[in-house]
């Protein structure tokens, strides 16, 4: 039996080890990994918490992230509640064996600090492994400060594992500005997290030997078609038992988390979409821009996957003109992002304006300026009428100014 | 020996190759396929499963058991018992668990789930060899009459 490690009400901790710290209250029984950065301390902790008697559960070290993954199939079939974390590098040796997760319906929480992508090779955050994840059939919850990535990780156990659920799901968090910077983090007690969390109630388990069950059957044209459209009715569905989840949280600690997060926007005309850190400081740059009497409003993407368009489009109804962010290289196209706000604004009563910002990649800064600047650029598409910038910008970048498609006004 | 020794549902229940994978029967549609395609291999508790001999299981319908492979296969293999001492190197081999033998004895080929592969044939050390290749349209009793003669050894 695990020795119980304290915690205090108040800790000072960074977004890695307020992850793992929720590894070690959510009691998971395997833990396979192979640490990256900037994840590693994640991992590190974790075993750490085994060594000195901490955790009851296994702690498996292989070979690379693909077999971290394939582990964590291994035992989440097996029955078992299963985490593990990685970034971007890792992330993407990851992905083939996210789908086989999700395809077999495994309620795995992966821990992704999000990082960019080489080449270049770059070790600071963006959001390249993060959209590599996004059709990969997993939810995707965003935290944007250490305090987020506590709680969403363990509100991810519940939501994963529930049976009208089970989906494997991954809480992100920013590669160093959440993950390695120490801030205060108000955890719940042992006591409160584990009956919070619960324990698994395994479906399909491989140890149940009563009831045999062939995990990874082959499929083609007559069957495949069938699984996947039953997969992504799972993951729409999944919506209720987010928010039910969410709602005992509040209820539980008072902090209340929706699936999209709006920030002044009651009687917003402008503003930015973001996700990650960087909403934060477009928060700041909001309460900034009415002072200069502009309308201005943030409006944050807490659920990534299911993309929640209806709630994006209610939230947005008033709004004129909107800024969408882009961390992650567009790769010929419009920002993914942006993609996803615009076909749920199409749809919508009010149509509003809809610019991209490509920003941030490899762990550039976003200032208030810049941020500030969103905002003005937005008023006056607003004032115009019509989007006035080209529709895909480069936030913070050296050298001439890039762009990128205009609106057809004839 | 006669055709009709040659049982072609030999330990067989009646879910042995029962459906034909390429069949154009109703599927299930989306909504009722299992969730995350995983498969019960057996109905009901199968906690004594080990125990059971195959005929005495209860297969489910997912079981490749319930499903016939047949048409995949272009040569089959002929089991000539005259000359068989069963010395099951072909049941251990058999990739597809389609030799059916009991109580070390080789009884017969699961022609619902042979491939054809040859490996059985390949293993066999009778002479001449107890199994032998043919074409899928071969009669068995034509294949039996077939039957080539003890290869003599060749004076050095």
């Amino acid at each position: 039996m695990a020795v119980e490690f304290e915690v205090n009400e108040r800790e000072v901790w960074d977004g890695n080890y307020a992850a793992s710290q929720a590894l070690r209250q959510a009691d998971v029984d395997v833990v396979v990994a192979y640490p990256i950065t900037p994840s590693t301390p994640i991992v590190e902790n974790y075993g750490s918490y085994v060594g000195n008697g901490y955790i009851d559960g296994e702690f498996i070290m292989v070979e690379s992230e693909h077999a971290a993954m394939s582990g964590c199939i291994g035992a989440s079939a097996a029955g078992g509640r299963v985490a593990t974390a990685t970034s971007s590098q890792g992330f993407a040796l990851m992905v083939e064996v996210l789908y086989q997760a999700s395809g077999m319906r495994l309620p795995i929480v992966l821990n992704v600090v999000n990082r960019a992508l080489a080449s270049p090779l770059n070790v600071r955050g963006d959001h390249a492994d993060m959209y590599l994840g996004r059709d990969c059939g997993w939810l995707q919850v965003s935290a944007f400060n250490a305090q987020e990535a506590y709680d969403l990780a363990l509100c991810a156990f519940r939501i994963a594992e529930h049976h009208d659920v089970r989906l494997p799901m991954m809480v992100h968090q920013d590669g160093f500005i959440t993950s390695h910077t120490a801030q205060n983090v108000y955890p719940l007690s042992n006591e409160a997290a584990k009956k919070f969390v619960g324990t698994i109630d395994p479906v399909d388990d491989m140890l149940d030997f009563s009831r045999p069950v062939t995990y990874g059957a082959q499929t083609e044209e007559d069957w495949h078609f069938e699984h996947k459209a039953k997969q992504h009715k799972a993951i729409m569905d999944s919506v209720p038992v987010i928010e039910e989840v969410f709602a005992e949280f509040k209820a539980l600690t008072g902090r209340e988390y929706k699936r999209v997060e709006a920030y002044d926007m009651e009687d917003a005309e402008v503003c930015i979409i973001g996700l990650g850190t960087t909403v934060e400081s477009a928060r700041v740059a909001a309460k900034e821009m009415r002072k200069e009497g502009v309308k201005a409003g943030v409006v944050a993407m807490r659920v990534f996957r299911p993309f929640p368009y209806e709630e994006l489009r209610e939230v947005l109804k008033n709004v004129k003109s909107i800024g969408v962010t882009d961390r992650s290289s567009p790769g010929g196209a419009m920002g993914a992002f942006y993609n996803e706000v615009s076909a749920a604004m199409m749809t919508s009563e009010s149509r509003p304006l809809v610019t991209n910002y490509i920003y941030g990649l490899g762990g550039r800064d976003i200032s208030i300026e810049n941020l500030k600047t969103i905002f003005k650029e937005q008023q006056a598409n607003a004032d115009a009428g019509h989007i006035t910038t080209d529709i895909q910008q480069f936030v913070n970048l050296r050298g001439p100014k890039l762009g990128f498609f205009k609106s057809k006004r004839s | 020996m006669s055709v009709e020794q040659q049982d072609l549902n030999l330990l067989a229940n009646e879910k042995r190759g029962r459906f034909q994978l390429e069949a154009g029967q109703d599927l299930y549609g989306w909504n009722e396929v299992t969730q995350g395609s995983v498969l019960p291999a057996f109905e009901g508790d199968a906690s004594n499963v080990a125990n059971q001999k195959a005929e005495e299981r209860n297969y489910s319908d997912y079981n490749s058991y319930s499903a016939t492979v047949s048409s995949w296969r272009v040569i089959k293999p002929v089991f000539n018992i005259d000359v068989c001492i069963d010395c099951q190197n072909c049941w251990v081999w058999c990739p597809d668990s389609s030799i059916l033998s009991r109580d070390k004895q080789m009884l017969g080929i699961d022609y619902d789930h042979c491939k054809g592969c040859e490996v059985c044939v390949e293993v066999c050390p009778t002479n001449p060899k107890s199994l032998l290749m043919f074409s899928e349209y071969e009669d068995l009793g034509d294949a039996l009459a077939s039957w080539p003669e003890k290869k003599k050894k060749e004076k050095k």
